[in-house]
């Protein structure tokens, strides 16, 4: 078996008004350090070995369903197995 | 004309828009569940306001895999009018039958009140019963109406008359350009956030919403209906 970890993040020109509005608050508890925040997704995706390449099958489930492409970007990380 | 209010799993406008379709505008009209095989029996396609599949992952993002809208993509494609409504026009743009996506409100408030509303174009199967830059009161309610498109499809919506509705006045959700609603470039699918079918009789505040269920049913006569 495989875990995929996969983030959606929304795009650069996008604007978060979650971010945004976390943003403000950090800066109201004194964390003026905190020069931007963007809130994204973390999924965990785990997988049987695929007859095609995992990459392919990924990448096809995230611009399909998992993450809408207009908004936002995707990035993924494989980890090999999990045992039962 | 004969209607099809599609019915997914939390949808929960679709009987106020059964009544609107039946009781107000005297048209007929039928519920057809998301599984449903064939829609080619109807005339006109509305998709419903609620919260499909419990709004997991993005708003519409599950509804948009249902089997109903493969038939939906098909009557689109043949010109049939295809309205959706707040949670159907997040389906729309999932199902990328409509360009653009939503985001959170940027006062990341759920906004339920009634808006004022301006006629952007009334060239449309869907707008024809207006006047031009007419403001007309439809209620608004919710969270992600915050339509947002690139600078280039925002430029081809301005230039093909796409934009059907803007606010009128206070923008409540942040939406790119106060678009409140907006046309596929063949003109024959509307995806809009405000509710029409909550406003189809005065005795609810407003009946304004009734003429765009109108001008549906009077586009198809005219187009359909052969006159000796």
């Amino acid at each position: 078996m495989m875990k995929v970890k996969i983030y959606v993040t929304l795009r650069e020109s996008v604007l978060d008004p979650q971010g945004t509005a976390v943003k403000s608050s950090l800066h109201a508890m004194n964390y003026t350090e905190v020069q931007d925040v963007r809130i994204g997704k973390y999924l965990e995706v785990t997988m049987e070995p695929t007859e095609r390449p995992l990459d392919e099958v990924v990448k096809e489930m995230c611009e399909k369903l998992l993450a809408n492409t207009v908004i936002e970007d995707f990035e993924y990380e494989v980890e090999e197995a999990v045992t039962r | 004309m004969k209607f099809a209010v599609i019915v997914f799993p939390g949808s929960n406008c679709d009987i106020d828009m059964y009544h609107a379709i039946k009781d107000e505008l005297g048209e007929e009209v039928e519920y057809v569940w998301h599984d449903a095989e064939d829609l080619s029996g109807y005339d006109g396609i509305l998709l419903p306001g609620g919260f499909s599949y419990g709004d997991y992952l993005r708003c519409g993002a599950i509804a948009r895999f249902s089997n109903v809208m493969k038939e939906v993509v098909k009557a689109a494609g043949e010109g049939k009018p295809v309205l959706g409504v707040c949670n159907g026009f997040q389906i729309l743009l999932e199902a990328g039958l409509l360009p653009g996506a939503m985001q959170r409100n940027t006062n990341l408030k759920f906004m339920c009140r009634t808006v004022g509303l301006r006629i952007e174009n009334n060239e449309t199967m869907f707008t024809n019963g207006f006047v031009p830059n007419e403001t007309i009161k439809i209620p608004i309610a919710h969270g992600e109406g915050n339509y947002y498109c690139d600078d280039e499809t925002y430029e081809q919506l301005k230039e093909n008359g796409q934009i059907a509705f803007t606010y009128a006045g206070t923008n409540p959700n942040g939406s790119r350009g106060d678009i409140a609603g907006i046309i596929n470039e063949k003109g024959n699918v509307l995806g809009m956030m405000p509710h029409p079918e909550r406003a189809v009789d005065a005795l609810l505040g407003s009946a304004d919403g009734l003429k765009l269920f109108q001008s549906i049913v009077k586009h198809w006569r005219d187009s359909n209906v052969v006159t000796a």
